[in-house]
């Protein structure tokens, strides 16, 4: 089963349900760190890496000896990445989607395949967890291929747990897309509805059961909980705003360590959604 | 004129909180919302739309099951696996590259045009704002950014402003990158948290990396003062300027769930004097 943590706001708490989860369920399971922008799920799992590979994505490089300018790859290229000006050939290798069109069209087989670093992969264990983040490289600003790389490593044997970015966009859909359940952390305040309903827009394009959960529960207002009453969102669990929980969270403690009544929470959390994952995915098949 | 974007790295440190207290005390200027992914600066700005525009960008293949023979040739060529077994194409998949479009030996794919959100001209309490959304799902984050900067930059001409206070988006990947090049500055918003530190050092690089001067202020900085010095240190080992630090202060959401700045919440409150302390070294910073 896979589960992915979203919220659309960033900093509602993806990370410390993600990792809370993961640590009160155990093995076997993995957690995919899919925030690669911004990997934070290391901090608190203190996982002992044991692997480090780097991602390339393929760009064309220009065999100019063989190149007649003729243009045809500037003119398939819909993100700009080749220009053919008179004599000379500019490749932008930063724009290019790695779709090969170019690769495809040339005539002359003069466009040969080079790469472009997209960060690193690294992989570890902590406490039975097995765990594996993304790291986009920095300047590098196209995060869903590296997305698809650490999604790579789900292993059908074991609970996944996947930590996606904030957002609604490309990168958030590449972390959920296919996913059994989606957890959404949310706090209740107008910028966390907001976002949150955003965040719901996108679970309902992909057609994936989802839960709530409320993080700060006793801030803000109560707009949140109408909110979900109204989508039939079910909150799976809150979590009150208590100054021991956001300092250990500064110092990268768990949750489930300083509070260890909270495991059992977690554990029921876990529960709910092995149930409403069966039970929602039953009712859209019907 | 001055671009100045706030950024964080890691989403929820109080970016659109701070933008809009300062957006009280600036004068002359254009506000910008950059966080077209999940923008949320209208919340607190209450803006009045005086002109929206769609935001058109790129394109996603569709096969006319008409004319299609099944060949198989587009599925053979997609790198983004976005054609199933049926000849359907998922839009979620497909990249707008248009290789499918060109090489489909029926001419049986079309190319439309994607409108991928919205953008807006607004009048507000604080002054003009542009800002947009996104659509949900959709790409081209990047291109919607570069778009609401360049229509601050002509409103701010126009009504010749000399300051843009953008909100900026999360992250260090495409909108981010569209958020800052060229601006004057970045304010980065930080918290005294591992992933707060973690995720400022990784925005701090990037800002390096576009040759963008980035300054420093820690929000919630007394949840964790040791962590706070910490990240102080780092900044001045980087050459950065540390503008100050505000207290963790529910006034924030308290505001927040009114639709006001907390000034306009409460003058006096111990967060809203550190804001103020912030704003004043900035504006020198900046030679406003």
């Amino acid at each position: 089963m896979i589960v992915s943590i979203a919220s659309g706001k960033g900093g509602t708490g993806k990370t410390t349900v993600a990792t809370n989860l993961a640590r009160s369920v155990g093995a076997p399971i993995q957690l995919l760190d899919c925030d690669v922008e911004e990997p934070n799920a290391h901090l608190f799992i203190n996982p002992s890496f044991e692997s480090s590979q780097t991602v390339f994505l393929p760009v064309p490089e220009v065999d100019e000896d063989r190149c007649t300018y003729c243009g045809k790859c500037a003119e398939i290229c819909q993100f700009k990445a080749i220009a053919v000006v008179n004599q000379n050939i500019l490749i932008f290798d930063e724009l290019c989607h790695s779709c090969g069109g170019c690769w495809e069209i040339c005539p002359e087989s003069a466009i040969i395949q080079g790469r472009r670093e997209l960060g690193i992969i690294e992989k570890g264990q902590s406490n039975g967890i097995e765990f594996i983040h993304g790291r986009l490289r920095v300047g590098e600003a196209m995060s869903p291929p590296l997305i698809k790389q650490v999604r790579a490593y789900q292993d059908p044997q074991k609970l996944t747990i996947i930590d996606a970015p904030p957002g609604t966009s490309c990168p958030v859909i590449a972390s959920m897309k296919e996913s059994d359940f989606v957890l959404l952390v949310t706090e209740p305040t107008p910028f966390g509805l907001h976002d949150l309903k955003l965040a719901v827009g996108a679970v309902e394009i992909l057609q994936i059961p989802s839960g709530l959960v409320i993080n700060r529960s006793d801030l803000g207002d109560d707009a949140v909980k109408k909110f979900a009453r109204q989508k039939g969102l079910p909150i799976l669990m809150e979590i009150p705003f208590d100054r021991q929980i956001a300092e250990a969270y500064s110092k990268g403690e768990m949750l489930v360590d300083v509070i260890p009544q909270w495991k059992e929470k977690f554990l029921e959390l876990h529960d709910k959604i092995r149930h409403l994952s069966k039970n929602q995915t039953l009712n859209t098949k019907h | 004129m001055k671009e100045l974007i706030l950024i964080s790295g890691k989403g929820g440190t109080g970016k659109t909180s701070i933008i809009a207290a300062l957006a009280s005390l600036a004068e002359n200027k254009v506000l910008c919302d950059a966080d077209v992914d999940a923008a949320d600066l209208h919340l607190v700005a209450n803006p009045q739309v005086l002109s929206r525009a769609e935001f058109r960008s790129g394109h996603t293949a569709a096969i006319r099951k008409s004319k299609c023979s099944e060949c198989g040739l587009c599925r053979e060529l997609c790198r983004y696996s976005a054609i199933d077994a049926d000849y359907h194409i998922n839009p979620l998949d497909c990249e707008g590259c248009g290789v499918c479009v060109y090489f489909c030996p029926e001419k049986a794919v079309d190319f439309p045009e994607n409108t991928c959100g919205e953008w807006f001209i607004s009048d507000t309490r604080f002054g003009p704002m542009v800002h947009a959304q996104l659509g949900i799902a959709e790409e081209n984050s990047g291109k919607l950014v570069t778009l609401v900067r360049q229509e601050a930059r002509k409103l701010a001409d126009e009504m010749k402003h000399d300051l843009i206070l953008t909100d900026g988006p999360p992250g260090v990947g495409c909108p981010v990158i569209a958020s800052i090049g060229g601006a004057s500055a970045v304010l980065i918003v930080t918290e005294p948290s591992l992933s707060g530190i973690h995720d400022m050092q990784r925005v701090i690089e990037l800002a390096n990396h576009f040759k963008v001067p980035a300054m420093v202020c820690v929000n919630k900085f007394d949840l964790n003062p040791d962590l706070t010095a910490d990240i102080e240190a780092f900044a001045k080992a980087e050459e950065l300027t540390c503008l100050g630090r505000i207290p963790y202060d529910p006034i924030f959401i308290k505001a927040m769930v009114q639709g006001q700045t907390i000034f306009e919440y409460n003058n006096d409150s111990r967060a809203g004097h550190a804001v103020k302390e912030i704003w004043h070294a900035l504006s020198k910073k900046l030679n406003l």
